[in-house]
This record gives structure tokens, sequence and C-alpha cells, in this order.
């Protein structure tokens, strides 16, 4: 990922953020967009979940990634807190490995 | 005391209480997100300077994921971008914390996130909403940046990350983070078929496209409106 990338991502970042308070006054997002906006952020961080957890290299990943992924998200559902998702995780996915189920 | 929005009060105990909670959460995500990074192959300086100026988890994740999986750093950058449009209304939200100095209000910027707004917005007083921004942002920005230095020097030294499951960390992160946004059915719809949609189109598109031609899974909204 070259320096360049970074920048522009940091720069559009800034634009996002400085955005809100310099239009104060001006503008006011309509809410059925900002509601679409944040559809279109969970989308994608599922799809990202999703394949991330699945895949690797363009193939099946093996079992033991989305086992911990699938324990964490039962966790995140019932309200367990964060840290503790996070780590069941890795803890569930290095377990099976250990087990020899990758 | 350059900060002009200290109340006579430091913040209270149990601000400073729940500040450290959230740091604690996201310094977890933080060495995570830096071990992740190294252990898939990019220096180490990288995910630190990005740390610094993104500091926005769900993007920093999401354009390593892309770049990881081989994804072009133009889809990278795109799904990161696209991740942070919703700090545009987090700003009109939390406009009136930001106030002051020209400096002020460039650094305010920057500290805006996800739980620097949900601490502001709890408060009613102007003085506490400020107080409240203040200590979560620069506790977080603090707390985040050593944190992920803390992953990738633990990624550097730890060759074989993927005994220890770090690999099931990122997953994991992106769905907690979109979990309060899914409790809308349809947008539980559309997160599901861009999710199928995604895996399914990872071995015959190029890395990065999939995850961006979830987007697709969208039309689910306009359905039956």
């Amino acid at each position: 990922m070259p320096l360049l990338a970074i920048a522009v991502l940091a720069a559009f970042t800034f634009a996002f953020r400085l955005a809100g308070p310099l239009l104060r006054d001006r503008v006011s997002v309509p809410p059925g967009a900002q509601r679409l906006l944040g559809s279109a952020a969970a989308v994608l961080l599922v799809a990202l979940a999703a394949t991330s957890a699945l895949t690797q290299d363009r193939g099946f990943g093996g079992w033991a990634r989305p086992a911990g992924v699938l324990v964490a998200a039962v966790l995140a559902v019932r309200r367990v807190p964060f840290p503790v998702v996070v780590l069941a995780a890795a803890v569930v996915t290095a377990l099976l490995r250990l087990g020899g189920l990758h | 005391m350059w900060m002009s929005w200290r109340t006579p009060r430091g913040p209270g105990r149990e601000l400073r209480r729940d500040v450290a909670l959230v740091c604690l959460a996201d310094g977890i995500v933080a060495v995570s997100f830096g071990a992740t990074a190294v252990a898939g192959g990019l220096p180490g300086w990288l995910p630190v300077l990005m740390s610094l100026v993104v500091f926005a988890g769900g993007a920093q994740f999401a354009a390593v994921g892309v770049v990881l999986a081989g994804g072009s750093p133009v889809a990278a950058v795109a799904a990161g971008a696209l991740l942070n449009t919703r700090l545009l209304p987090y700003g009109l939200g939390v406009a009136d914390v930001t106030t002051g100095r020209w400096w002020t209000r460039l650094l305010g910027a920057h500290l805006t996130t996800d739980e620097t707004v949900a601490f502001a917005l709890r408060q009613r007083e102007p003085a506490a909403r400020r107080m409240a921004f203040w200590t979560c942002g620069l506790a977080l920005f603090s707390a985040w940046n050593v944190a992920v230095l803390l992953g990738v020097l633990a990624g550097t030294a730890v060759k074989n990350t993927a005994a220890f499951g770090l690999d099931a960390t990122f997953p994991a992160v992106l769905l907690a983070l979109a979990l309060p946004t899914l409790a809308d059915m349809r947008t539980r719809a559309a997160a599901g078929t861009g999710a199928a949609a995604a895996v399914a189109l990872t071995p015959v598109l190029p890395a990065g496209l999939p995850v961006l031609a979830a987007l697709g899974g969208l039309a689910w909204l306009w359905r039956r409106r």
C-alpha cells in the first residue's frame, strides 16, 4: 500500500470530518441520506468481514477462522463487552488450530 | 492552560472510568490491527503512520484488509473513504464542541470518531459536552496509536500469528462495528445479500472489487418502498 494511498485516505477522512463543523448552519444532511450512508457502511463492513473470515488467496481459508468469528458474532449479538468479543475470536480459532482443525 | 474548554472541575470520575474502558477496548482492536498488518507482510511504519493520520479504526481495517487480500490501492482507499462518510453527519452533530481557535477546530475535527461523538452526545450542557469530547478524544488518540505500535512490535516478534488466531480478530471487529446498524431489517437483508455476493465473487473478481460489489445489496433498501 503506497504512501500516496494513505495520504489520499487521510485527506478524504479529514475532509469528511471538517465538513460538518464548516457547513453547520448552512446544510443539514437529510435523514434519508444519513440512513443510506449508515446502511452502506454496514453492508461494506459485513461483506469485508465475510470475505476475510472465509477466504484466503481467493479460495476457502479453512474452518478455524470462520468458527472463531461465528462465536464472536454470537457473543456480540448477546451484548458481551467488545474486548471479550475480540479475544474470543482469537482464542477459539487458536484452540481449533491447536486441536488440528485448520 | 490552553484548554479554554476546561470547566472549573476536571473530567468527572464516571467520565474518566468510561473513557478508560473505551480506550481499553479500542486498544485491543489497535493491537490486532498493527499485528495483522505486519503479519500480512506490510512494513511496520505503515499501520503506525496510518493510525496517526487516518485515525478511524473501521476505515483502517477496511483499507488494510483490501490490500492484504491483494486488492489495488484505489479499491482500498474507496472502501476506507466510504466507511468514513459517516463522519460528516457526526461533524454536524458535534459542531458546537469543536469551536474556538482555528487549530482547536482542526484538532477537534481530527478527533471526531464514533466514540468521541457518542461521549459528547450523552451530555446536555455545552461545557460537559466539550469536556467529554476532548477527554475521550485525546485519551483515545494516545491509546490507539500506542496500541498500534505495540501490535506492530508483537506482530514482528511473533512469527506465527496464525497460531494465536489473530486473523480471526479482524472479521470479528468488523462485525461488531456493523452490529448497531444491523438492527434495521432491511439493512440486515442488504448486508446479508451483499456479503454472500462478495464471497461468491471473490474467486472470479480482482481482489478488492467483491467487497465494493457488495454495495449492490443496497438495492434491498429500495424494494417495496
